[in-house]
């Protein structure tokens, strides 16, 4: 117990250090949580869009397969990038295993469907509303479907977060695309797992500690602006 | 029978006499929905100036026959003409609805007015600012939409209809839920496109309200055309045994068709 009391004070003193190697692994975490959210909501929210506003046969299929693709496990979707970037793969000329690059791809490939899935419902729920009124004035597919986007932006603003929470908090792909090498692809998931079987708790705690906070902050500030939006009925 | 009336099927109608007098026009009108038939073989002209008004009971058919003539629904049989030609995009550009309840975008009510007025390629500030101006809405430009009042969303509602410069405007029981003086604000605008030009097309259970607004009705009774009569007419010496009995107050009920 005293050996976790220790670990918890040595954290503490990792973050309030600002210490060089946690703040490296954290940047990384972030610079590749947030393109994997900015790759999945270019994809994520056209097509969710397209598939809440679209009447087409097989319509209830795809949302089914949607979500159902929110749950891909990580493992497994980290295994088919690896596949597909290793040497003998079909991308392997692109020589992204074990990159940042690589892991992306990963994160971005598992949750693009999240995104797209999720922003369909909300798009859909005000795409029920606005349909009738959109009719009535004429108003094109594309330009229904950028106000669409636009009026639903605080509700997609959490779509995107769950996005990032699954992305950030995720390790079975990023570690096997990524490889957890040292100052190269090590982020915050993998090096917790490597710290805590190497028995560094300090650095695991630390990098737990830096992840929560992330978390809540993230969450706390999209809840905040929500709040600021559904009391002006923006939301 | 009264002058310029005429019987079909056991249903009368007034329709206009010459045939420039005549903006559109419903045919054989039928809308299924399942094994129900809401609208059931409705012919009618509809005259090219005036407000006419749509009355009925609950379930008669008042706001999907709207819909059916503004496009919003296609008809299960029939058609629907506006100046001899069928009903597309084109023509539905030159309509306008507002619906019962006030469908408003997440938007300042300046961006309401905007979003439309970009739509037909002409949003300027000043324009905004004119419509909003016309309904009493310029000191709200700013405010969300939602949070007006439900008059002041209806009026906004009716502005952003009009901002396109509609030659018909449908209303589906716009001030249904509204106290008297919105009501009369809508009235009022609503009056006023009449006056330049706009054709009214006027849902409403309210008698005064109708007997206020109507140039001519249209009375529809479980999904038929029981009448179509110029105003005074109607309220005056209604054809129909529907009309009396709803002018009269009179309950109607229907049996069951089992």
């Amino acid at each position: 117990m005293q050996d976790f009391s220790a670990s918890f004070g040595l954290a503490f003193q990792l973050v309030l250090a600002a210490d060089p190697d946690l703040l490296e692994i954290i940047a990384l975490s972030l610079k590749v949580s947030l393109s994997a959210v900015a790759i999945a909501c270019l994809i994520g929210l056209p097509v969710g869009t397209a598939i809440a506003m679209g009447r087409f046969r097989g319509r209830t299929a795809t949302i089914i397969l949607l979500n159902a693709l929110m749950g891909l496990p990580p493992v497994v979707v980290g295994l088919l990038i690896y596949l597909l970037l290793s040497n003998a793969g079909p991308l392997g000329w692109m020589r992204l295993l074990y990159t940042p690059g690589a892991m992306i791809i990963a994160q971005a490939v598992l949750i693009t469907p999240i995104v797209a899935a999720l922003s369909r419902e909300v798009v859909e729920q005000l795409h029920c509303e606005y349909a009738e009124q959109f009719r009535s004035l004429s108003v094109p597919r594309s330009s229904a479907a950028a106000a669409l986007l636009w009026d639903a932006r605080y509700s997609l603003l959490t779509v995107a977060l769950a996005g990032f929470g699954r992305a950030v908090a995720e390790v079975g792909a990023v570690i096997i695309v990524g490889g957890n090498i040292d100052h190269l692809t090590r982020v915050m998931t993998t090096a917790i797992a490597l710290e805590t079987s190497k028995g560094d708790l300090a650095l695991a705690l630390a990098l737990g500690i830096v992840l929560i906070t992330l978390a809540l902050s993230v969450n706390a500030a999209v809840m905040a602006l929500r709040l600021t939006a559904t009391r002006y009925a923006y939301a | 029978m009264p002058d310029g009336t005429t019987v079909s099927q056991g249903r009368t109608w007034a329709a206009p006499t010459d045939e420039s007098e005549c903006l559109g026009e419903a045919v054989g009108l039928v809308y299924r929905s399942g094994d129900r038939t809401l609208i059931d073989g409705i012919d009618l002209q509809i005259p090219r100036a005036g407000r006419t008004v749509v009355m009925g009971a609950n379930g008669a058919g008042k706001s999907l026959l709207l819909r059916l003539l503004h496009g919003l629904l296609l008809p299960s049989a029939g058609h629907v003409r506006w100046g001899g030609r069928p009903l597309d995009d084109a023509l539905r550009q030159q309509q306008a609805m507002v619906f019962q309840r006030p469908v408003l975008l997440r938007r300042s009510v300046a961006a309401n007015i905007r979003f439309v007025l970009k739509l037909r390629g002409r949003a300027d500030q000043a324009r905004v600012d004119a419509t909003l101006d016309e309904v009493g809405l310029a000191a709200h430009a700013h405010q969300p939409a939602r949070l007006l009042s439900g008059g002041e969303q209806q009026r906004l509602a009716l502005a952003r209809a009009l901002a396109t410069d509609p030659q018909v405007l449908f209303l589906d029981e716009p001030t249904a839920s509204l106290d008297p003086a919105s009501t009369a604000a809508i009235e009022t605008i609503v009056n006023r496109a009449h006056a330049r030009g706009t054709k009214i097309m006027f849902v409403t259970h309210d008698l005064g309200q109708a007997r206020r607004l109507a140039d001519d009705v249209i009375f529809l009774h479980y999904g038929q055309l029981a009448e179509q009569s110029p105003a005074q007419r109607f309220f005056d010496d209604p054809v129909s045994q529907a009309a009396r009995d709803y002018l009269d107050g009179r309950l109607v009920i229907r049996k069951s068709s089992k």
